[in-house]
Formats: structure tokens, C-alpha cells, sequence
């Protein structure tokens, strides 16, 4: 493995990986606390609509998929907004046009030869210096937003309607919100690909949501656990020879279960003292 | 009747539509410092209805409603808002503490990013006022719905509120609850105003000062002898629309 980090792309793969990590760590811990996963996997798998277009009509890729996916994402916003009992609906029809369009204009490009799964699963082995920048950019932005709005955001995501009673200009922060989790999908199919993605914007904020006592605590517990789970995944793939995304998600899914099992424990062992407590207390 | 003192939140021939139906017709209504108003009526009534439009979450269709002499939009409006829903969110790794600091969020302030000691220090004194000072530390989800309602009250009163706008706080607490919830109200009323929407007709009789009855239209009732006497001012709104009570429409007030 040490070896290993001599290769210029293994480097760009850890840089990548961490990087990766601390956009997931916040802009996953937004989503999971707002309930908007579904909204995600939906601007997720409608990317490829983007993907599609970018070789269509020859333009680059990340500004093409970046764009798709950000306009895409302002309509299931809007639609989230107003009909918000049948949101998911329409998000899932979306989700499935986005697809669907991706595809048939990738049949209809003239001598198509890429390969899909490079899409759909990612290759943080293959991530070019070009995203690795736009990466660092994200992070930036993100940090930027968070620190300015960082009330704003806290008091939406808690409790919207009070949010709005205080003067939280919620419509707007909303579609904010949703216009970074586009951009953040389109950064991340690089790493783990448009199927995957979900999982490491989620994982890691649910395990750590439920060992922290705030967003900010949160947020950072969860970058933590996303660079673990990001190069153990990493190196799992190098040593075994498999294929990068889904080894990174394994780990993550690895880690999930093993949150499940921890916090089984821990209410087994608070059982334990309550009963030894009791037995104390009332003797026979 | 009432010497007219100058009135926290004015409503004046205000109407409410939604998608063609006529939500709340014609509302008069004055709420005065010191007043312990309670909303009652059938559900449909408009009760939510008014309530967001005094916090200024919708616009009225016609007519106008001044909080304090301003538009209710205005942030600086002193109102302080309890919800209805105390479960909800339940998972959202925030402690007591920081959902009352929550309550002295002010856009102009944005980018600060710590509470200063005196604020801890004041979200600390009203968690006490409220009884709850031993849950400051603990998370939202590991309080009882009593306990998360008190932190809500507490959240809307750190801003230092003119009005205490409740809805239907009470649902989500037993019986003993209730009274002592109320008892707390009356404490909180010698320094504030409130209004709240309420389905408890037997309690809200000995506690409430006045009591409007929402259905649509509004009838204003200014006391009641007994419990008796609500229910059938709620029955006569919801089944006739009429007052047998007799009581003031409300210009005279």
C-alpha cells in the first residue's frame, strides 16, 4: 500500500477520497436531518440525463451534468414545495425521465463506445485533476454558505415553520440547499458513481446523528467516518483488485451494520444496569 | 365598553380564500396587552388560518392585519410562537439548550457563529422558569412531550415576546399536564399576552380571560361563568352561526 502512494493517480485518488468525504460529511448531514434522501436519489439518477447530453452534443462533461442536474433539481424543488403530499410521485417519475433520456441519447450518439459503469459506479482511481479542483472549489462554496447561513439553516432544518415565523427566508435557502446537493451528485460520480452516491451522502450522517448533540458535531463526525470508510474502501480495492465505488459503499454498509449491532449493545448493557439496579433496591 | 388602548394585533374586515373557498369571512378583531384570548371552534374553522396570518405566514385575500401597528411580515415584530406538532423532527441530534437559543435567531446578526455566555446564560433562566433547568443537556428526543413543550415555550419566550401565540399546545399532554400547562400560562400571562387555539372548551373556561369562537365567521365572547356556557357558545357557532350569548360584535369592543 505505502508503494502504492507513489502513483501520481493514487494520490489524486486520496485527495479525491478526502475531499469527498468532507462534502458528503456536510452536505449529507443537511439531507438526512431535512428527510430530503429521496429528493437526492431522484437529482442523482436524472444526472444521467445530463451525462447523456454532454455526449450528444460534445460538451464538457462536468458543466453539462452539473447543469442538467441543477436545473432538474430547481423543478423537484418547486414541486416539493407546492404538492408537498405527492412530491415523492413526482420526483420518482423525474428520477425515471432523467434515466431514460440519458440513455436514448447516449444510443443516439454516433459511434458510442464509453462505458457506462464508469458512470453508474465510479472510478475514484481515474479522477482527473480537473474535478479534483472543481472539488475544492465545492468545499469552499459549501463552507461559505454554511458559515454565512449557518442559523438560518439550523433553525429551517429543525422546524421550517418557525423558521419562517423568525424571519428565515426559507423558499430561497431551500432551493439553495437543493441547487448544493445537485452540484455536490455530480462531483461525486466520479468517486462512487450515480448509483452509489446516495449511500455515502447518507451512511455516514445517520450513524453519527445519533452519537452527536448538534448538526455542527454531526457534520464533523460524519466527514470523519466518510474518509474511513472512503480509504479503507480504497484500499480494499487496490489490495483485492475490485472495483473502487462498490468496495467504498461496502465499507460504508459494513460500518451501518456495525452502528446497528453497536447500539444494540449499548441498550443490552443500560438494560443490564437498570435490572442490577433493581435487584439492589428490592431485595427478596 | 373597554377603554381602547393601543392594540397589539388589529384585524379589520379581513378575509381569507383558498383555492375558492371561503376560508375566514369578515374578521374584526382586537387583541389588547394583557389579554389571555383562547380560539375555539369546529375543525375547518379557520382557527390555524388566523393564526398564520397574525404570524404573518400568508397574506390576508382582503382586508388588513396590524400586529403592533406594523405589517405582520416585519421581523421585528414581537410575537413568540408555540406549534402544534412537539413530536416532530425528533431525531435531529439538537440538545434543549440550543433549540431555546434558537429562539434569538435575527437575520441581522448572520455570521456570528457562537452564542455568547450571556445568552446561555438567559436560555438557562427561562429553562428554569419553566421548570425544566435539568434538561438543558439532554437531546430533544430524550425528553417527554411535556418536557419538549416546555422547551418550545421557553424557545418562543428568550426573544422576549409582547404576544405568546399558541396552537392547540396541548394536544400532545395528559390531563395533568394540561392543568399545570395552564396554570403556567396563567403565571406567563401576568407579563405577556396570548393567544392560542384550544380544544380543551371545559379548562380554557376558567383560564382564558375572552374567548372567540371561529367558524368562518367570529363571535367574541368576553367572559364565561362556566364550562357550560363555552360549550354552548361552541355548539351555537358550529351548528347555527349565531350568538345566543349576545355578545359584541366586535367594533363595540
Amino acid at each position: 500500500m505505502i508503494e502504492a502512494l507513489g502513483f501520481g493517480f493514487m494520490q489524486n485518488a486520496l485527495l479525491a477520497g478526502l475531499l469527498a468525504s468532507v462534502i458528503c460529511g456536510v452536505i449529507g448531514s443537511y439531507i438526512v436531518v431535512n428527510r430530503l434522501v429521496f429528493l437526492s436519489g431522484g437529482i442523482a439518477h436524472s444526472a444521467y440525463g445530463g451525462i447523456g447530453m454532454a455526449f450528444y452534443f460534445g460538451w464538457p462533461y462536468l458543466i453539462s451534468a452539473a447543469g442538467f442536474s441543477l436545473a432538474i433539481s430547481m423543478v423537484m424543488a418547486a414541486v416539493s414545495l407546492r404538492n408537498r403530499e405527492r412530491a415523492d410521485t413526482i420526483i420518482g417519475v423525474m428520477w425515471a425521465i432523467g434515466m431514460a433520456t440519458g440513455i436514448l441519447l447516449l444510443d443516439m450518439t454516433p459511434g458510442y463506445n464509453v462505458d457506462l459503469m464508469t458512470y453508474l459506479f465510479g472510478n475514484i482511481l481515474m479522477v482527473p485533476v480537473s474535478d479534483i479542483v472543481a472539488m475544492i472549489v465545492m468545499v469552499a462554496v459549501i463552507c461559505s454558505v454554511m458559515f454565512y447561513f449557518h442559523g438560518d439553516l439550523l433553525i429551517m432544518s429543525y422546524d421550517e415553520e418557525f423558521a419562517q415565523v423568525r424571519g428565515v427566508p426559507v423558499r430561497l435557502l431551500y432551493f439553495l440547499m437543493i441547487g448544493l446537493v445537485a452540484v455536490t451528485v455530480v462531483l461525486m460520480v466520479q468517486v462512487v458513481g450515480l448509483i452509489l452516491v446516495i449511500a455515502l451522502l447518507t451512511i455516514p450522517p445517520y450513524i453519527a446523528e445519533k452519537y452527536t448533540n448538534s448538526l455542527y458535531q454531526m457534520m464533523f463526525l460524519s466527514t470523519i467516518l466518510g474518509m474511513i470508510f472512503i480509504l479503507g474502501g480504497l484500499w480494499w480495492s487496490y489490495t483485492h483488485d475490485l472495483t473502487s465505488g462498490a468496495s467504498i459503499i461496502f465499507i460504508a454498509g459494513f460500518g451501518f451494520c456495525l452502528s446497528l449491532i453497536i447500539d444494540r449493545l449499548i441498550n443490552l448493557r443500560r438494560k443490564k444496569v437498570w435490572e442490577r439496579a433493581h435487584e439492589i433496591s428490592t431485595p427478596r | 365598553m373597554k377603554k381602547r388602548a393601543q392594540s397589539l394585533v388589529s384585524i379589520q374586515g379581513m378575509c381569507f380564500t383558498a383555492g375558492g373557498l371561503d376560508i375566514l369571512h369578515d374578521i374584526n378583531m382586537q387583541v389588547l396587552p394583557g389579554d389571555f384570548i383562547s380560539i375555539i371552534g369546529p375543525n375547518g374553522g379557520g382557527k390555524t388560518t388566523l393564526l398564520r396570518l397574525i404570524l404573518g405566514l400568508i397574506k390576508p385575500t382582503r382586508g388588513s392585519i396590524l400586529v403592533n401597528g406594523d405589517n405582520p411580515r416585519s421581523t421585528r415584530t414581537p410575537v413568540g410562537y408555540v406549534p402544534q406538532h412537539v413530536n416532530h423532527n425528533l431525531s435531529f441530534p439538537v440538545t434543549s439548550l440550543d433549540v431555546v437559543l434558537m429562539g434569538l435567531f435575527n437575520p441581522a446578526r448572520r455570521g456570528r457563529f457562537r452564542n455568547t455566555t450571556e445568552e446561555k446564560d438567559r436560555a438557562h433562566a427561562i429553562l428554569d422558569k419553566m421548570g425544566i433547568a435539568d434538561c438543558a443537556d439532554r437531546k430533544i428526543k430524550a425528553l417527554s412531550g411535556g418536557q419538549r413543550q416546555r422547551v418550545l415555550i421557553a424557545r418562543a419566550l428568550i426573544s422576549e415576546p409582547e404576544l405568546l401565540v399558541l396552537d392547540e399546545p396541548t394536544a400532545s399532554i395528559d390531563t395533568k399536564g394540561r392543568t399545570d400547562f395552564y396554570e403556567l400560562l396563567k403565571t406567563l400571562n401576568e407579563e405577556l399576552t396570548i393567544l392560542m387555539v384550544s380544544h380543551d372548551l371545559m379548562i380554557v373556561s376558567s383560564y382564558a380571560k375572552s374567548i372567540v369562537c371561529l367558524n368562518r365567521c367570529m363571535h367574541y365572547h368576553q367572559s364565561f361563568s362556566s364550562s357550560k356556557d363555552v360549550i354552548d357558545a361552541y355548539h351555537s357557532c358550529s351548528v347555527e352561526e349565531v350568538c345566543p350569548l349576545g355578545v359584541v360584535s366586535e367594533n363595540q369592543v
